[in-house]
């Protein structure tokens, strides 16, 4: 799993607030057993109509293709817990996504496969916001270690909760690993804790 | 030293250890999972070459994607029995129980948890669904996560968690009569709003909450992510035991007195120290009806519908676009608005006294579905579609023209056939109005109680259920 200290690309401006999962990935879209396919569905009411006609959506303009940082508004990802959502930004080439704010799960489950979510401040954002619109050739650099966020010669300082930054730049997004370290600690526990249907583990709790 | 909120203590007790991001690994003991966000999961396994560490931790059922109107197998869509026979092969293979399609256990999975007893106080609870936070009304700390997530539980029943802030609500004084759970957490998140949660576990109390009933509770809890909060619970209290106990997979009849006494000593300390705590007035709730694309966006059934140009400016923005969606005009009464479809049940409003009180207002009309409304009933479980049977409101439905149906997320998020056409507006028991949940691009929702739906699918519009009831406001 490598470390994701920057990621540099051009950018697209997704606008609005309140952007929720079942917008994001409809839940039609999550009929499969695998997440292949998933960047093609990539907000897709919202880019298609019914009869599969593109609309007029940013990601479907031409000089937005192969964006992979995106630019977003207040309360990202709130709803469903779907992964799906995550996953078909990730799918679709996207590698960071800058906002306001971000729904906590979906912020767990995108940094969680290396999908890099950070907020700035809403002026700095409107400013970048602004500047994608009129740049769509620049490039927007997310920089996980100097903290900020760099376009058109600007920087803007980031956030992004420490945990999460931490756990991109020392490559351990994906904690797996980690967390096995610990079985037989978990074992240990699973032996001693109550479970439903188990008998045993309450006296010793009571 | 202060004293410690359920959150905290039970945290303490889950935390194997901090990771060197600094987040808590924190021990699962419980896992639900369901078809559609687990299939992925089990396919990293498969490729990791790893095991499910603890089977027996794990229960599974099928909700999201099963018809209601139809139990034969195949399924007309390829698709819903391609991954129902994924979850069979996959729990098969793992050694998970998995309470299947007419097993008489089945249904949505926060429905199924409490109702089998799997649901405790203490325990730490995942699923691979937000409304997770449902079984927060057992004094759980229950909270959704992604498919990797699942992963992590599946191979060794811990996830990667940062702890969160706690808010506690106090909802005080006493409800009006016609106003119900669902219209306390609306009003909730009205109050602090689609992102207030963010950040935070909420911990609901105060004496409106002390007075519920578990059921009551769940909905409240059920509805904690729509504020912004991933966990919201209840402190167990003599109400909690009595729904528990007995239970199949609640502990026995020789543990339960240990078992009190330990989800006693787990309750928040009286002096708890709180990161925030709010206020709320219980009396002044009035049943609420939504009116735009997110559940903040809730009006009491007395006021209109908010204007853009006397909202404050950053407001103006999303409520346009909420009315442009909605097709409704600003400043106009929420009353009166018209429906095309009434739909009773998730994970939210699914439940036997959701129905009981659907069923009475149908009773109290005395009166048909209107003309032109397509309205359905779809029980939370095969357990709940049981005991509603048992007790005629199936025949107090039907009579009415509803359609009863089997157990499953039905028209919630319509990932089965029962879906909105084109831009119908439905009134719904469930717990999100997004632009298209509902299965149709265009479709569109009023999220509100089952009682005010039940009202509103024999009216042919929204109503105030007070009203029929007979009621003062």
């Amino acid at each position: 799993m490598e470390a994701i200290k920057q990621v540099r690309g051009r950018a697209v401006v997704i606008p609005g607030d309140e952007i929720d999962t079942d917008r994001i990935i409809p839940a039609r879209y999550l009929k499969a057993v695998t997440f292949d396919g998933l960047g093609e569905a990539l907000f897709y009411d919202e880019r298609y109509d019914e009869a599969g006609n593109p609309k007029d959506h940013p990601l479907n303009r031409p000089e937005r293709q192969g964006a992979s940082v995106m630019v977003v508004g207040a309360g990202f990802g709130s709803g469903s817990s779907r992964e799906h959502a995550p996953q078909a930004i990730k799918r679709a080439g996207f590698e960071a996504i800058i906002g306001e704010s971000f729904a906590e799960i979906f912020f767990g489950n995108a940094t969680q496969i290396g999908l890099v979510c950070v907020t700035l401040d809403p002026e700095d954002l409107g400013v970048l916001a602004e500047w994608v619109e009129a740049n769509p050739e620049g490039e927007v650099e997310v920089d996980l270690e100097a903290r900020e966020v760099r376009f058109g010669g600007r920087v803007a300082p980031l956030a992004i909760r420490e945990a999460a930054r931490e756990a991109l730049v020392s490559g351990r997004w994906d904690p797996l690993a980690e967390l096995m370290e610990a079985i037989d600690e978990i074992k240990n526990i699973d032996a001693t804790r109550p479970g439903p249907g188990k008998r045993g583990g309450y006296r010793s709790l009571a | 030293m202060a004293g410690r909120s359920l959150y905290q203590k039970v945290w303490d007790t889950h935390e194997v250890r901090r990771l060197a991001s600094g987040q808590s690994q924190l021990f699962i003991d419980l896992h639900l999972i369901h078809e559609v966000t687990s299939p992925q999961a089990f396919g990293m396994l498969r490729e990791l070459g790893l095991k499910v560490a603890m089977p027996h931790r794990t229960f599974a059922t099928v909700d999201h994607i099963v018809p209601t109107d139809a139990r034969d197998e195949p399924f007309a869509d390829p698709l819903a029995q391609a991954m129902i026979e994924e979850l069979r092969k996959n729990t098969r293979e793992h050694g998970i129980e998995l309470f299947d399609v007419g097993s008489g256990r089945q249904g949505i999975v926060h429905v199924v948890g409490p109702e089998q007893g799997l649901t405790q106080p203490g325990f730490t609870i995942v699923c691979g669904d937000s409304h997770t936070s449902t079984h927060g009304a057992f004094g759980a700390i229950a909270f959704g996560i992604g498919t990797t997530q699942v992963r992590d539980v599946l191979a060794t029943q811990t996830v990667a968690m940062p702890r969160l802030k706690v808010r506690r609500i106090n909802v005080n004084g006493e409800l009006k009569p016609g106003v119900s759970a669902k219209d306390v957490i609306l009003h909730i998140i009205r109050t602090l709003g689609v992102k207030g949660g963010q950040g935070y576990a909420y911990e609901y109390g105060g004496a409106v909450i002390d007075n519920m009933t578990m059921e009551e509770r769940m909905t409240v809890c059920n509805m904690s992510i729509e504020g912004g909060a991933r966990i919201g619970y209840v402190n167990p209290d003599e109400t909690t035991f009595a729904f528990l106990k007995g239970r199949p997979y609640a502990p026995a009849e020789d543990e339960w007195e240990e078992a009190v006494a330990h989800w006693r000593s787990l309750a928040s300390d009286p002096d708890a120290e709180y990161d925030d705590v709010v206020e709320i007035d219980g009396s002044q709730i009035a049943p609420y009806v939504t009116w735009g694309i997110n559940p903040g966006q809730a009006i009491s059934i007395e006021e209109n519908v908010p204007d853009p140009a006397k909202v404050p400016a950053e407001e103006a923005a999303l409520v346009e676009e909420a009315l442009d969606y909605m097709k409704l005009r600003p400043g106009q009464p929420i009353k009166g608005q018209k429906i095309d479809v009434a739909f009773i049940g998730s994970c939210t409003n699914g439940r036997l006294s959701d129905l009981r009180q659907a069923a009475r207002v149908v009773q109290a009309v005395g009166d048909k579905v209107a003309a032109g409304v397509r309205a359905l009933v779809v029980p939370g479980s095969e357990q709940v579609a049981r005991q509603a049977e048992a007790e005629g409101l199936d025949k107090v439905f039907r009579d009415a023209g509803f359609e009863w149906r089997y157990a499953g997320c039905s028209m919630c998020l319509a990932m089965n056939p029962d879906k909105l056409v084109g831009d119908e507006i439905s009134i719904s028991s469930s717990n999100r109005n997004f632009k298209g949940r509902q299965g149709s691009p265009q479709g569109r929702t009023l999220l509100a109680s089952p009682a005010m739906v039940a009202a509103a699918a024999l009216a042919g519009e929204v109503v105030d259920v007070r009203e029929i009831l007979g009621v003062e406001a």
